[in-house]
């Protein structure tokens, strides 16, 4: 038990999210290290069907119960943590998400064990844990060594393949009733909320010009939707354009916004936070424009111009439209 | 309704960031410290609330360098009450650490919300806001992007945001804390000649707390600047060379036909 590891199947709306089996992978690679079994703990009411996309793991604790029909985070974080306390594997594993956060940062509090976040590499060597933290925007990396029997650790996407954790096979499962009451909660979930269908779909285009905080402001928007029109492309953008209102919700690349696989990425002012890059990094060719050119951005983009984007733009927008006519 | 917003100074990941000679930490000398950013979507939304409901907005932050610029800038956009909290450690404090001091200052001031940013650039050691919550003994949500007071004023029903666009809609009891991903709008201006005139005639309630270190339960041996830096084939020259380049490039892959 105490060299077991464990992850936090995260699912929604119907499905185990994909980070879940990079999870799983990551995972897998520790419990060799500890010499003991990787367990996945799935939480939910109608979702222990779900185990048998698990084969990964050794073993799959099961809770069922109404209370976790939809993820709350109070609800998930008592029943986790009292499992967790009364299991106490070597290292929990979960997701750097929004509901990773939620329970795995409520948890170092609640159980008093170690935390690393952001974490883009996770091994055990001789009985100690380290851990790579990727922090300040991507561009500094903190190897931190975590002290003592338990800890928690969040991982990013993207740091173990997910091929890794999808096995065929037949986890066995521990029905396990939820040991914390779930009565007296101070949370109700309400309605999941898809996406609208926008008037266009981001995820379907071949090209796409994505627009970030660099462009300063709204009246400066037209000067990229100039260059998207005359390469037939369509206009995404950051995190931040969204939330100063410039661009609607549907243009959003990102974590809390769209997976993009396009065949041609062209990132204007977009510095290439962690939460950017992982929505845009399997595009097939990316071109970043950016005036930093100690920018994230660059690390993931094939081709890169460390220029000012007022400078290039029109010149570029201009060349294009005569090749084209 | 009473909101409590603390916020946090950290380096401005805009600027060039160096590791000090230990290797374990930023070098602070040269640091430019802004208010971290997602703190400030967190006083815009407490404002926002503030003004559809009523009520009063305390900022609280930890003494650091340039501070004080940023809690009259808070007063200036609309906060009723602004704290530094002095006597903690001097050094950046993990977050941990910093969620312990704020835990023992927010005891004495009694409120119904706490609205935090969803995470800063440090955060290596967790977010700020579970940890409080878990101190306070609060309910608690990530990522929030929308917060609605309902009829009765009991609680709130806020949008936690997922990958893909999803949201779910929560009803959450108050007291309670909140990660605020991003404000109903984006976070207002403070007019400058309005900060420094606060900066004459209003006042910082100061409150002392204890340094005594806690540790986080990990440690960082070294921190590195990531490798793959410069992956890119970087275009030189005049910004028509360089156009010239895309436009060949663009043309050779077919993005371009004549």
């Amino acid at each position: 038990m105490a060299n077991d590891i464990f992850v936090l199947v995260e699912h929604l709306d119907g499905k185990v999210s994909e980070i879940t089996f990079e999870l799983l992978g990551t995972g897998k690679d520790l419990a060799a290290a500890s010499g003991g079994r990787l367990v996945a703990v799935l939480l939910g009411s109608g979702a222990r069907g779900f185990a048998s996309e698990l084969g990964a793991a050794d073993q799959v604790l099961s809770v069922e119960h109404p209370a976790l029909a939809d993820y709350t985070p109070e609800a998930f974080k008592r029943t986790l943590g009292a499992l967790v306390q009364s299991r106490g594997p070597r290292v929990l594993l979960v997701a750097s998400t929004a509901i990773g956060m939620d329970q795995a940062t409520g948890l170092s509090a609640d159980l008093g064990w170690p935390l690393v976040a952001y974490a883009r590499e996770v091994a055990l060597a001789g009985g100690g844990l380290k851990v790579v933290s990727q922090i300040y925007g991507g561009k500094i990396l903190a190897e931190v060594e975590v002290k003592g029997d338990h800890a928690i650790v969040s991982v990013l996407a993207g740091a173990s393949p997910a091929d890794k954790g999808k096995l065929a096979g037949n986890p066995a499962i521990e029905d396990v009733a939820p040991t914390a009451s779930l009565d007296n909660l101070r949370m109700r979930f309400k309605r999941l909320l898809r996406p609208e269908a926008g008037d266009v779909d981001i995820t379907k285009e071949a090209v796409l010009v994505s627009v970030g905080r660099g462009i300063g402001s709204q009246d400066n928007i037209p000067i990229v939707q100039d260059l998207a029109d005359a390469l037939g492309a369509a206009l995404s953008c950051s995190r931040p354009i969204v939330d100063q209102g410039w661009l609607a919700k549907t243009r959003q690349v990102g974590k809390s916004g769209m997976n993009v696989k396009p065949k041609l990425y062209i990132a204007i002012g977009i510095s290439g936070a962690p939460e950017h890059l992982e929505g845009m990094r399997s595009a097939a060719t990316i071109v970043a424009i950016n005036t930093d050119s100690g920018a994230p951005i660059f690390d993931v983009a094939h081709y890169g111009v460390a220029a000012d984007l007022f400078d290039l733009l029109p010149l570029l927008t201009e060349r294009i439209r005569s090749a084209r006519a | 309704m009473e909101i409590v917003v603390p916020v946090k100074m950290v380096p401005d990941v805009v600027e060039e960031l160096e590791i000090d000679a230990s290797g374990r930490t930023l070098d602070r000398s040269f640091l430019k410290l802004r208010i971290n950013e997602f703190d400030e979507h967190a006083v815009e939304e407490a404002l926002l609330l503030k003004e559809k409901h009523g009520g009063k907005v305390t900022v609280v932050a930890l003494d650091a360098p340039e501070v004080d610029e940023a809690l009259f800038t808070c007063l200036a956009k609309g906060a009723d009450r602004i704290v530094k909290v002095i006597g903690g450690p001097e050094e950046a404090v993990t977050s941990h650490e910093a969620a312990r001091i704020l835990g023992e200052v927010l005891k004495s001031i009694p409120c119904d919300l706490v609205l935090t940013g969803v995470q800063s650039a440090e955060d290596r050691d967790g977010q700020v806001g579970p940890l409080l919550a878990g101190i306070l003994g609060l309910p608690h949500v990530s990522v929030v992007s929308a917060v609605d007071l309902l009829e009765g004023g009991r609680s709130v029903v806020v949008k936690q945001e997922y990958a893909g666009g999803l949201m779910a809609e929560i009803e959450v009891d108050l007291p309670a804390l909140l990660g605020i991903q991003a404000a109903g709008h984006s976070p207002r201006y403070a007019s400058v000649s309005k900060v420094r005139q606060l900066m004459k005639t209003a006042k910082i309630d100061e409150v002392a707390v204890t340094a005594a270190p806690s540790s986080s339960g990990s440690e960082v041996l070294r921190l590195f600047k990531p490798e793959a830096a410069g992956r890119a084939k970087m275009l030189e020259g005049s910004p028509e060379e360089v156009a010239d380049q895309l436009v060949a490039l663009f043309s050779e892959k077919g993005f371009v036909k004549g």
